[in-house]
């Protein structure tokens, strides 16, 4: 079928009228010209060419990005007017129920950086609300990279970078919600000092480097500002820098489909679909936050009062993010610290927070290369997979997140206690029963859900799609038609690759003579890991199965075996179906 | 067999039988779909209709802009209004964020529809290479790096890379050890002791008054601080705010009048007065004030990781994450108030490695 352009298109593909006639050759305008005398910048606007590919999924790193940059930007506004200062002031502004009360400068500048500053809290919220986007974007692109295979080589070394900057978010994250200095996150500081403490050995040492003294002193809340707004934004975009680099570098990943191939990249380029699309979903960020902190109120510092190391509130949660975290710390029993040599063994604080943080991230930042160890796959993937196409990682994912959930809802077992009228005892007991359970049966159930998708998928292909139309054979029986699945259809749903564990492909333990071969122990770690990993699979239907199908298919379903007269029904069903196609 | 070799879906791999009747069994892909014109790509109509709408938001931008801006000056900062779903609410900061909403948002949306109504909707292919290089580029990337090598005679002379190494990896201990050696002082045994002493009262936070026994009445919990450090603070030899929030972290105390039949502990009731007794605040888990007290129970729990104490038993830990009791301060009466005894007979508050 040819078309005939109208409308805009018809508009894109006439030489543009009406305006003079040199801009049928465009010229570089005069700045870009100065520009280019001196940098060489037109040799670098095939740039703007660069084919990105679209789906919703990649707009979860971008949220990240973007939540990032409006972070920078409020922050440094709010950087104008907070006092990084523990110094005793008395409270004399404009929220009256503190006023006469003793507190830090840095809580007194931020109350006023909410009351008498025009315009500050909405500041204050929107860098507040845009951290936690950041995160969470961040945790949704780290899932999409993850269940998709996108950290698989060449990109392993941006996977490591991308969870070293998740990391620093989450410190980043908690650096700034300890500053107000109010009594919620002097209560984090307060724990923090508990985790410091607990290291062996150096423990004591590293809170009293930290905190230049006993807590609660009066260094910590410079240090973490500095930190906060300097150090650690400072690591934090550099290595975004080189992340996104890299992203151009390998150029992006693109989910499976007719005419991708691992050697191309289908998409839009950058000028102008990218740009547009890009560009726009930026102020989409931005003004979704804005709406969000223009409405609903986040840290409301006022409400909690300045810190007092002597004073608590009930229902003390940190930021989401670290909730895992403080979770871990609530399931951890208390006999897990012991006395041995005469030195304190803090297990029970040392293990959710000082050897989780880096242990989870440790964890994380390795995946891609025990993976590839255990499959054996030393070769370039830039098509991405289906997540229940690769059904051991996938479930390992889900069952990762299981645990992540079962800490974080530990977090808040007191606010469920109430709100569900529980026993805090129960909750907790079945939460430190569900850390070890659940991660089994989530593993278990995901894996299965993957494994029967793909046997769909594997139905679809093999039977067609249901047409809706019956026939009659002529012996007075009936039948359903189905139809083949269009080629394009069809290719998502076969494009994959059959897997095979080492033990198929590296043969037996012995040669054709019976004698052994000289396997050492990690090679048979390798095959026990690659049989756990491929040991269940669904291969993708090959054309000889298809073709196999089309001559034995439905004829097994009916009794009786009139196979042949279907066929030939089924023939001159397909044939007048063609011809239908041709109209 | 190098482990790379084993390389599943390699098609070099032994025994291949099953990876290369794959490589040939496999539906071949089909190419690009055709390419779907949108309304606006067929419709000029649909076209001028798509580009009313994206001027429209660009607009409706521009006027959040320019509300933002009358706003900012005209709106009473102290405006307060109540509204559905919300609540109680400052409206200057709702208007302020509406306003700057509005003025983003339509520009996002405007471009992205631009992008998805008006822009090319054709799809385009772009090749990709293989990362790695091809043989001639490394050969020539170890010849100039072996030349480098070479050249500076490092073959010849090994000393100098270990001694321009050892140089090299140990030049930035002495500005570590200045940042780590100036931070903060070295704990000594600063954790041991609180500022308790003997014959120091026990006074009423905040209020400061000095509690008599017959104040404390049965099941009531007062919270305590060590004379001097609270209510009126400002005499010649009165701490500073930074020592005072430092005893706050470590010397606060929880006093309980409990039935003394139901106390447990020999040492429990000896260190109290008539059943009246007084426990560290500081949890022994991470450090949290353990705040919340069951009257009923006698139970003692910390709001932060629900450690639980029982009061009844010496504040022994009967739930939660802390290991140690909290520690018990001995007090007797003086002139008719109640006073230390003596300071904390073990650290207070979360443990640490030099504790024991």
């Amino acid at each position: 079928m040819t078309t005939i352009p109208q409308g805009a298109e018809a508009v894109r593909d006439r030489t543009p009228t009406g305006t003079s006639s040199d801009d049928a050759r465009p010229s570089l305008p005069p700045p870009l010209v100065w520009a280019d005398d001196r940098l060489g910048v037109a040799k670098g606007m095939g740039l703007f060419k660069k084919v990105f590919p679209d789906h919703w999924s990649f707009l979860l790193g971008e949220i990240a990005m973007y939540s990032m940059i409006i972070c920078l930007i409020t922050g440094t506004f709010l950087t104008f007017w907070f006092v990084p200062s523990m110094g005793h002031v008395i409270y004399d502004g404009s929220y009256v129920p503190l006023k006469g009360v003793g507190m830090s400068e840095a809580y007194a500048s931020t109350l006023d950086i909410s009351f008498d500053i025009k315009g500050g809290l909405l500041i204050r919220q929107l860098h507040h609300w845009a951290a936690l986007l950041f995160i969470v974007g961040i945790a949704l692109h780290v899932a999409r990279v993850f269940f998709t295979g996108a950290f698989r080589k060449p990109r392993e070394l941006n996977w490591v970078i991308g969870t070293v900057l998740s990391l620093l978010a989450i410190i980043e994250g908690f650096a700034g919600y300890s500053l107000p200095d109010d009594l919620l996150s002097g209560t984090g500081i307060r724990a923090m000092n508990g985790f410091m403490s607990s290291a062996p050995v150096i423990g004591t040492y590293m809170t009293f480097f930290v905190f230049g003294g006993e807590f609660p002193g009066e260094a910590i809340i410079p240090r973490l500002y500095i930190a906060h707004v300097l150090l650690l934004p400072a690591l934090l975009v550099g290595l975004f820098a080189v992340h996104i680099f890299l992203v151009f570098w390998h150029k992006h990943t693109q989910y499976p489909g007719p005419g991708r191939t691992n050697t191309n990249v289908v998409g839009f380029p950058l000028m102008p679909v990218y740009t547009a699309k890009a560009g726009g979903f930026f102020f989409i960020v931005f003004g979704i936050t804005a709406l969000i902190s223009a409405t609903v109120t986040i840290n409301a510092v006022w409400a909690y009062g300045p810190y007092d190391p002597s004073q608590v509130t009930a229902g003390s949660q940190p930021d989401f993010y670290m909730w895992f975290s403080d979770g871990a710390l609530r399931l951890l029993p208390g006999w897990l610290e012991f006395e041995l040599w005469g030195f304190t063994w803090s297990f029970n604080i040392f293990l959710g927070s000082l050897l989780l943080l880096p242990l989870v991230w440790i964890i994380l930042g390795v995946y891609p290369f025990i993976e590839k160890w255990v499959t054996g796959d030393n070769r370039e993937h830039h098509l991405l997979d289906r997540p229940r196409n690769a059904p051991v990682r996938t479930a390992i994912g889900a069952a990762a997140i299981s645990i992540y959930l079962v800490l974080a809802i530990a977090t808040i077992n007191d606010i469920l206690a109430i709100k569900l009228h529980l026993s805090i005892n129960d909750i907790t007991v079945a939460l430190r029963i569900a850390f070890f359970l659940l991660p089994v049966i989530v593993f278990m159930v995901t894996k299965r859900l993957c494994l029967s998708l793909q046997r769909a998928d594997r139905d679809l292909v093999l039977h067609g799609t249901e047409t809706g139309r019956i026939q009659r054979t002529p012996e007075g029986r009936f039948y359903e038609v189905h139809e083949d699945l269009d080629a394009h259809d069809r290719w998502h749903l076969v494009q994959h690759e059959a897997q095979h564990p080492l033990s198929l492909t590296a043969g037996p333990d012995t040669d054709e003579y019976g004698v052994a071969k000289p396997r050492g122990m990690a090679f048979k770690v390798r095959r026990a890991l690659s049989e756990f990993y491929f040991r269940d699979r669904v291969d993708p239907v090959t054309p000889s199965e298809l073709a196999a199908a089309h001559h034995h298919g439905e004829a097994e379903a009916l009794p009786g075996g009139h196979a042949e007269a279907i066929e030939e029904a089924r023939a001159e069903e397909t044939l007048s179906l063609r011809s239908d196609d041709r109209h | 067999m190098s482990d790379d070799q084993i390389a599943v879906h390699d098609p070099h791999a032994k025994p291949a039988t099953y990876v290369e009747a794959d490589a040939v069994d496999r539906f071949e892909n089909p190419g690009l779909p055709p390419h779907r014109p949108r309304r606006a790509d067929v419709d000029e109509q649909a076209a001028k209709r798509a580009e009313r709408q994206v001027a429209t938001m660009f607009t409706l931008s521009i006027l959040g802009t320019l509300g933002f801006l009358v706003c900012y000056f005209v709106v009473d900062p102290e405006l307060r209004g109540s509204l559905l779903v919300i609540g109680e609410m400052n409206l200057y900061h709702l208007i302020l964020g509406l306003t700057m909403a509005a003025s983003l948002l339509f520009i996002g949306l405007g471009a992205v529809h631009w992008a998805k109504t008006l822009m090319p909707d054709t799809e385009v292919v772009e090749e990709r290479h293989l990362q790695a290089s091809d043989q001639e580029s490394r050969d020539e990337a170890a010849g100039i790096l072996s030349d480098g090598y070479r050249s500076a005679q490092l073959h010849r002379r090994p000393v100098l890379l270990l001694t321009a190494g050892g140089a090299l990896s140990l030049f930035a201990l002495p500005m570590a050890l200045q940042v780590a050696g100036g931070l903060g002082p070295l704990p000594g045994d600063t954790l041991e002791s609180t500022v308790w002493k003997r014959g120091m009262r026990l006074m009423i936070d905040p209020s400061g008054a000095p509690i008599r026994p017959e104040q404390v009445t049965q099941g009531s919990v007062i919270h305590v601080m060590p004379e001097g450090y609270v209510g009126d603070t400002h005499g010649e030899d009165a701490p500073s705010a930074l020592e005072i929030m430092e005893a706050k972290a470590t010397a606060s105390v929880l006093l309980v009048k409990l039935n003394p039949e139901d106390i447990q502990s020999q040492k429990q009731l000896d260190w109290g007065v008539d059943g009246i007794v007084a426990y560290s605040k500081i949890c022994t888990h991470v450090g949290c004030p353990v705040a919340l007290y069951e009257r009923q129970t006698h139970h003692l729990l910390c709001p932060c990781h629900q450690s639980t104490f029982d009061m009844t038993n010496d504040c022994e830990v009967i739930f939660g994450p802390a290991k140690r009791p909290l520690p018990q301060l001995p007090i007797m009466v003086e002139n008719g108030y109640l006073v230390a005894a003596d300071g904390f007979a073990e650290p207070v508050g979360p443990s640490y490695w030099e504790r024991g």
